[in-house]
């Protein structure tokens, strides 16, 4: 057994450092050696051969020793020594937190409204576009879906991993009955709402009655059926092929934003062509969108069936010995959170003007959970934040195109971005398994609201 | 009957391959209350790892006896995937041991996706096709041109998963390390009182989870003579499903869920629909929960306050 974290305290002698370091390159080169240094490829004859990239490995191999040495003498010692000194928040600390609490939310809401003004003004329209495109609403659509999962996870306590599933029904919904009866969007969106939320309820149901990870592996199953049927019930969804020419969104039937149209808001407005315009405009609606989840949840908090969740959550039995109907209590959570899935879907599925089942794989639910979990389940602000850091954080990594010079011109890395999202998981939990935000505002309160730290309560929340 | 005999057959076999992965999840689950998300995924990378050893030994080594090669590899991947999730269990699940529910199970997810990026990253994206081994079959039954038969490869799955099955059930029953993984499960912190090392038998825990797990990667490859980096998640949530299908925290409810599942899934897309079949075993696994929350053989859990 190689020596444990915890006994590497800072008298640990540097003669043990280095054993333990070698210990981990061993360890490294046993498992990177094979997978990384032999590459199978396959030749003209579509026969494995094996090519060897030893010079790799033995980067891998340093770099672990070296890390491994620098975490046992000089991280680890140094992170505690800080636990042993501090004996508290300092004033300060506690004051300029409150302060960023404070200001944060209205700063970062005019920030949102601005930011495809900030974006066209600094690029024009036509470089506008990536950024609006890629970075908002890429972004906000997660935000979105994190704020309502965070209704089923972060208030109701409820572990679900099939989320995509209504995702799915929102965007299929608007998908079909668009290019079928060429029904308006704004018909369409509460409509897939109102679906994904039956559905909701329809699987919620029988499930609800299960617990924590039993849950979970039913929810996970639900998503996995729907996406199934989704690629076999060729008449209805066309298959793995997808649903394309979704009709896109008109401005309240108003203006088009389609080049053949009449009433295409460039000739209304006689401003040259750009497709800028319709990013924006998707822009600015996933944003109300999100907002409109949040300000709903907000709200939600406060009445009865809000405070029920978040008592849920905490404690079922004491729940159920004070009369709460924990079955209704779950359903309404249930229904709530796969009513906002079912709209961002009908939103994806005509932003995109295509879906398939692709889209909907389970990698989708565990992003969306994670972005939750990683937010700090429960806080509106730390899920906002979870989804700019692994949404955006991995879409820059398709523009790092300067790391082309330094790894040389095969490198590709929109190929690693996944290999970072999950590392990045996995580094978030050990450094904060309570998430970005785990302090707690509670919403009941006696004579002065306090903020709490999540570790102090069974859940994560005050 | 002949069609039947022959689903019988493949639904064994398939089931077999369930039953090794889902003891992983299992006593995993039974020891520290966690779902190993990523053990799917380190059941693809035994894969991985047992393609590449045998490439290894036959092309390059020229090992020209096909059987002492499947035996080497199978003891190489068991050890190397052994040790990967001893890695994985020290870096990614113990910090967070302790911490709250959702922790483990999110830093298992992480784990997930490195995994199957990190495969895709280093030995590319395509499949990976072996040469057939072991190609001959035995004719069982024989009427209107239709043969149920038995493969020598389905021979060699069902007594390398029996054999390992007794191996395995005679180190959890008699040895004392066996014994310290019961005590674990029961009680963890009474079992650290009476001087079971915890830790330790937490990260064996592991490594025997995984070196099942590289079993069933090493059989798989020569069942289907291909793999490929997203091949961990389907089968990992099938074995998952076997293992609550079972009783989760039951071994051989794990062996017998993986076999039903195995069995579910074979007679369903022989006499059903095989574009269903996945369907039918999720569909399974949410009725059984749904009625007997506890599966086939497990306890049923009592909540006190």
């Amino acid at each position: 057994m190689a020596p444990g974290i915890a006994t590497n305290g800072p008298g640990s002698s540097p003669g043990a450092a280095i054993r333990d370091a070698i210990l981990a390159g061993v360890i490294a080169l046993g498992i990177f050696g094979p997978l990384v240094g032999l590459k199978t490829e396959q030749n003209m004859q579509n026969e494995l051969i094996i090519t060897t990239r030893w010079g790799t490995v033995a980067i891998i191999v340093a770099i672990v020793i070296f890390g491994r040495f620098l975490l046992t003498t000089t991280i680890w010692p140094a992170i505690a020594r800080r636990k042993a000194s501090d004996a508290g928040p300092s004033r300060t600390s506690v004051a300029v937190k409150a302060g960023i609490a404070r200001w944060f939310p209205p700063v970062g809401l005019v920030f949102l409204f601005v930011y495809p003004a900030i974006v066209v003004g600094l690029l024009g329209f036509q470089g506008s576009l990536k950024w609006v495109d890629n970075f908002g609403i890429q972004i906000l659509i997660y935000v979105m879906l994190g704020w309502g999962l965070n209704i089923v996870v972060g208030l109701a306590g409820l572990l679900d991993l099939g989320y995509v599933a209504f995702y799915a029904v929102g965007a299929y919904a608007y998908a079909l009955l668009a290019t079928h009866f060429g029904l308006s969007f704004w018909i369409l969106l509460p409509l897939a709402g109102i679906l994904a939320a039956l559905w909701g309820i329809m699987l919620g149901f029988p499930v609800l009655r299960l617990r924590g990870d039993y849950l979970a592996i039913v929810t996970l199953a639900f998503g996995e059926i729907i996406r199934l049927v989704l690629i076999n019930f060729r008449e209805l969804t066309n298959g793995s092929a997808g649903i394309s020419s979704i009709p896109k969104i008109t401005f309240f039937g108003l203006y088009s934003f389609d080049i053949s149209a009449p009433n295409y808001v460039a000739k209304v407005f006689d401003l040259p062509m750009s497709s800028a315009y319709y990013k924006i405009f998707l822009y600015y609606l996933i944003l109300l969108l999100a907002l409109l989840t949040a300000f709903v949840t907000i709200r939600l908090r406060k009445l009865p069936v809000g405070r029920a969740w978040e008592a849920l959550r905490e404690d079922e039995i004491a729940c159920r010995s004070l009369g709460i109907n924990t079955t209704n209590t779950k359903l309404t959570a249930f229904a709530l959170g796969a009513m906002f899935g079912g709209f961002a879907g009908s939103f994806f599925a005509a932003r995109q003007g295509f879906v398939s089942p692709e889209s909907f794989t389970f990698m989708e639910s565990a992003v969306i959970v994670a972005i939750v979990v990683l937010g700090g389940m429960g806080s509106m602000i730390g899920v906002a934040l979870a989804a700019v850091a692994m949404i955006g954080g991995t879409e820059i990594l398709r523009e790092l195109d300067f790391l082309k010079a330094v790894f040389g011109e095969g490198f590709d890395p929109d190929q690693y971005r996944m290999l970072f999202f999950g590392l990045a998981m996995v580094l978030v939990m050990i450094w904060k398994p309570r998430g970005f935000v785990s302090a707690r505002e509670p919403t009941v309160f006696l004579t002065e609201r306090k903020s709490i730290s999540g570790s102090l309560v069974k859940e994560g929340h005050g | 009957m002949e069609i039947f005999l022959q689903q019988l057959i493949n639904g064994i076999t398939l089931g077999s391959i369930y039953g090794l992965i889902a003891i992983g999840y299992t006593m995993v689950f039974g020891i520290i209350g966690m779902v190993n998300f990523a053990h799917g995924d380190v059941f693809m990378v035994s894969a991985f790892i047992a393609m590449i050893f045998f490439l290894l030994f036959t092309t390059v080594l020229g090992i020209s006896s096909v059987i002492v090669a499947l035996i080497l590899v199978m003891l190489i991947a068991m050890f190397l995937t052994g040790l990967l999730n001893w890695a994985i269990e020290r870096v990614a699940y113990r910090p967070l041991r302790g911490s709250f529910r959702l922790a483990p199970l999110i830093s298992a997810i992480g784990m997930s996706i490195v995994l199957s990026n990190f495969i895709q990253v280093a030995q590319g994206p395509r499949n990976k096709p072996l040469p057939p081994v072991l190609s001959g079959t035995i004719t069982l039954m024989e009427r209107n041109n239709f043969a149920a038969t038995i493969s020598y490869k389905q021979i060699l799955i069902w007594v390398v998963t029996a054999v390992l099955l007794a191996g395995f059930w005679y180190v959890v029953q008699k040895t004392p390390l066996g014994r310290a993984q019961r005590a674990c499960e029961q009680d963890r912190k009474m079992a650290a009182l009476l001087g079971v090392n915890v830790d330790r038998t937490i990260s064996l825990t592991f490594v025997m989870g995984a070196a099942l797990a590289a079993v069933a990667g090493t059989l798989y490859l020569t069942y289907y003579g291909v793999v490929n980096f997203s091949d961990g998640f389907t089968p990992g949530v099938k074995a998952f499903t076997a293992a609550v299908l079972g009783g989760i925290g039951s071994l051989p409810g794990a062996v017998l869920g993986g076999l039903l599942i195995g069995l579910i899934e074979t007679f369903w897309s022989g006499y059903f629909s095989i574009d269903y079949k996945d369907v039918a075993a999720f569909s399974i696994l949410a009725i059984v929960l749904i009625f007997m929350p506890q599966g086939l053989l497990g306890r049923p859990e009592v909540e006190k306050v």
